[in-house]
């Protein structure tokens, strides 16, 4: 066995490890049980002193989603003003200038919605200012809402019958402080010890061994690095993101950064069993996800550890894989396992270039973000799954002849319409954004060729970096193929809109259902009650998700990656 | 209205616990515990700086061992990390890579087509790769030690010396720090 897929067995497996026992804890901080970071109890109450708020307020979900709601779009606002004045505003040592309106548009769209898209290079497009208080500050409150999110959907569906779901506000500052800001700093910390820049000085400037200029960007990387990461956001401090030798450095850091895109939202597949004591669900769950990204790790360690059979005509070496957008530090197999972790969660942040590897492994990526739960972004990436399992339900409920039930609610034709429509409105932006873009590439060479060419790459693969781009938008992940040129007004507000429309929609919808069943009345389970956590219904799920997701996309795959492969 | 107010006074909030205290601490830390303060690790040659550790440089004199081609700005641009973004189908990628092959044959005679190992004439992730594979800084030895006329031999235990062995000796693959290397080449050779 060699040593590449030695770490890449190592890192799965504490992934899985590490997992449990944070889903417990997490399970127990929205139980508001004791937990050893009860010591944070101050500070959380000055927070919530300072900002005028009642955690104990219960709340309908409908005000818990207008609350949600209001604050996204104050972060909207507050992310356009930075970004669009950065360069008059301090922590500029690089006197880099203000971003154009379009492009601060989509880049606080991008953070807002935990997409963390970038049509800049890190390098150029901000200041040491908008890093933090914009782009770090919203890894953590964007990630944060999304667990809130969920933390609210848990206590709707664990209640008997109740007509409130928590409060949003406190659930959101407890994902701040008991879960994101303890775990980014070990992160940050640990990083840091690696040789991750974290301090304020501009550029260095450097005279290299045969005598020219070489200036290189630092900063305050670590603290960025850390979150990026843990959250789910994946919107890098440099613009190869961790592939950076800064940014990523060592093998070690590598592995601890791979792990911790994982992390939580497996976690929180686990919290949601234990929050309602019904840890058979809670592994099942896992279990279906955690089997569909083992397929997409083996495809993708498989595909990049061969190598390009094109390269290999060519006669020469090529013993170490596709290296192509690679570093040698992490090597192809690291690479692969990274690239499925990063588009299985929403997480986007890449360690090689996706736009040069292995066309199926293009395809594995792109499927999991249009199927978008396989563990997902940081809470709502099991909301996503919630949605196929009411579906599930349903369908299972008409094939065997009983009510629909799912934790002792009846699920009705309301429900049902609610979670069809989620289902269905991710592959619609997907596809109607593609084809748009297809066809102004195919119809009005002229207006594209005024917005730079936007593809860097023919054929199939040129259609591919549309695609996936529309892809990662509607997923909210922000990785890209990156060589389509994007930060044009035609991507930057095509993909604002679809980045909006995959946030919200789905995270009202499920809220709403949540809601619903809450409200109904309880049905004691029975002899005849369906199963749902059962093997058998593990798979029912997985075929529904296959069959509702994946094959919608089937047709656009085929004349992008599919293509491509059988080209080679 | 109401949840207006509170969402701009948490986000206030939110903006001194996470851009100033989270970032505060991580960066007192950084002053003691990092490898240079906080800012990124240099290396020097007698006394002089010479390069950041873990970015790669741009060389090309045969004195020198060379890193692996790179698409950041116009080569190994520290201020603008990039990759080529090319498929793996592009026909004028393939093109590209032939031409670097060949010219990798001619600033090196004496391997065969087969020897030339893949990364070096593929583009990195980041433009600033600082390593390169092991079997990529051997096929270099014969090239670098004519050209400094020093003993082949020397080269290669100096080369030996650099490989970084897998962490541990289990996980992921052996590497050697281009810059590194060549600061101890020509440390060696003033000797």
């Amino acid at each position: 066995m060699n040593t590449e897929m030695l770490g890449v067995i190592v890192q799965v497996v504490l992934m899985i490890a590490l997992s449990y026992p944070l889903g417990k804890y997490i399970a127990k901080v929205y139980k508001g049980e004791k937990t050893w970071l009860d010591f944070m109890k101050p500070l959380e109450k000055l927070m919530f002193r300072l900002s005028g708020i009642n955690p104990d307020e219960e709340m309908s979900w409908k005000q818990f989603l207008k609350a949600m709601l209001t604050v996204n779009l104050l972060w909207f606002v507050w992310g356009i003003l930075l970004l669009v004045c950065q360069g008059v505003l301090p922590l500029n040592p690089d006197g880099n200038i203000g971003q154009t309106f379009h492009q601060a548009f989509n880049t606080s769209i991008s953070f807002m919605v935990n997409c963390n898209l970038q049509h800049y290079s890190g390098e150029s497009g901000l200041t040491y200012f908008t890093q933090l208080f914009v782009v770090m500050l919203f890894q953590f409150i964007t990630a944060a809402t999304g667990m809130a999110v969920m933390a609210g959907i848990m206590k709707a569906l664990a209640a008997k019958s109740t007509k409130t779901i928590g409060n949003f506000w406190h659930y959101l500052v407890l994902s701040c402080t008991r879960i994101l800001l303890p775990l980014s700093l070990v992160v940050g910390l640990f990083l840091i010890t690696q040789g991750v820049p974290m301090g304020f000085n501009g550029k260095a400037n450097i005279t290299t061994m045969e005598g020219s200029k070489q200036m290189v960007s630092q900063g305050p990387a670590a603290a960025i690095v850390a979150i990026k990461q843990l959250g789910t956001n994946g919107g890098g401090f440099f613009g190869a993101n961790s592939a950076h030798p800064l940014e990523n450095p060592t093998y070690l850091t590598n592995m601890v950064e791979c792990l911790a895109i994982l992390l939580i939202p497996m976690a929180m597949t686990f919290a949601f069993g234990f929050y309602i004591n019904r840890k058979k669900l809670g592994y099942t769950i896992f279990g279906v996800m955690l089997f569909a990204v083992l397929v997409g790790i083996s495809v993708n360690v498989y595909q990049e550890s061969h190598g390009n059979p094109r390269i290999e005509q060519m006669g020469i070496a090529q013993h170490h894989g596709s290296m192509e957008g690679k570093e040698v530090r992490f090597g192809a197999a690291a690479t692969g396992l990274w690239s499925v972790a990063t588009t299985a969660t929403s997480n986007g942040s890449v360690n090689g270039m996706h736009d040069s590897m292995m066309p199926l492994s293009g395809m594995v990526e792109m499927l999991n973000m249009q199927i978008n739960c396989w563990f997902g972004g940081v809470g709502v990436g099991w909301m996503n799954y919630f949605t196929f399992l009411i579906i599930a339900v349903f369908i299972s409920g008409l094939m065997v002849g009983r009510t629909p039930e799912f934790l002792c609610k009846k699920v009705e034709a309301r429900e049902m319409k609610i979670a069809s429509i989620i289902a269905l409105i991710h592959p619609l932006i997907i596809l109607t954004g593609t084809a748009l873009a297809t066809y102004f590439f195919i119809h009005a060479p002229e207006f594209v060729a005024k917005e730079g060419g936007w593809l860097n790459n023919p054929g199939y693969h040129g259609m591919g970096e549309m695609f996936y781009e529309f892809t990662s938008s509607a997923a909210n992940n922000g990785s890209g193929f990156e060589g389509l040129g994007d930060n044009t007004p035609f991507w930057n507000i095509s993909t604002g809109i679809v980045m909006i429309i995959g946030r919200y929609l789905p995270i009202i919808g499920q809220v709403a259902i949540a809601g619903l069943l809450a409200g109904k009345q309880y049905v004691p389970e029975s002899s005849g009650t369906l199963k749902t956590d059962t093997g058998t219904f593990g798979v029912m799920t997985f075929v529904v998700i296959v069959i509702v997701a994946a094959l919608s996309f089937f047709p656009a795959q085929a004349l992008s990656t599919i293509a491509e492969h059988l080209s080679l | 209205m109401k949840n207006l107010i509170k969402s701009l006074r948490i986000t206030i909030v939110f903006c001194i616990v996470f851009a100033v205290g989270y970032v505060l601490v991580l960066w007192v830390f950084a002053q003691f515990a990092s490898p240079n303060k906080g800012n990124a690790e240099v290396v020097t040659l007698h006394g002089k700086v010479v390069g950041v550790a873990n970015i790669g440089q741009q060389f090309g004199k045969d004195i020198y061992f060379w890193g692996r081609p790179s698409c950041a700005g116009k080569g190994y641009d520290g201020a603008s990390s990039g990759a080529s973004n090319k498929g793996v189908t592009n026909a004028k990628y393939l093109k590209e890579v032939e031409v670097r092959v060949d010219s990798f044959l001619v600033r090196h005679p004496y391997l065969k087509r087969k020897d030339v190992p893949a990364e070096m004439v593929t583009a990195s992730g980041s433009g600033l790769d600082p390593d390169i594979t092991p079997e990529s800084a051997y096929v270099q030895v014969k090239r670098v030690a004519h050209a400094r006329g020093m003993n082949e031999s020397v080269v290669k235990d100096l080369v030996d010396k650099h490989v970084q062995e897998p962490l541990f000796g289990l996980f992921g693959p052996a590497k050697v720090n281009v810059l590194k290397l060549n600061i101890a080449l020509d440390e060696a050779s003033k000797k």
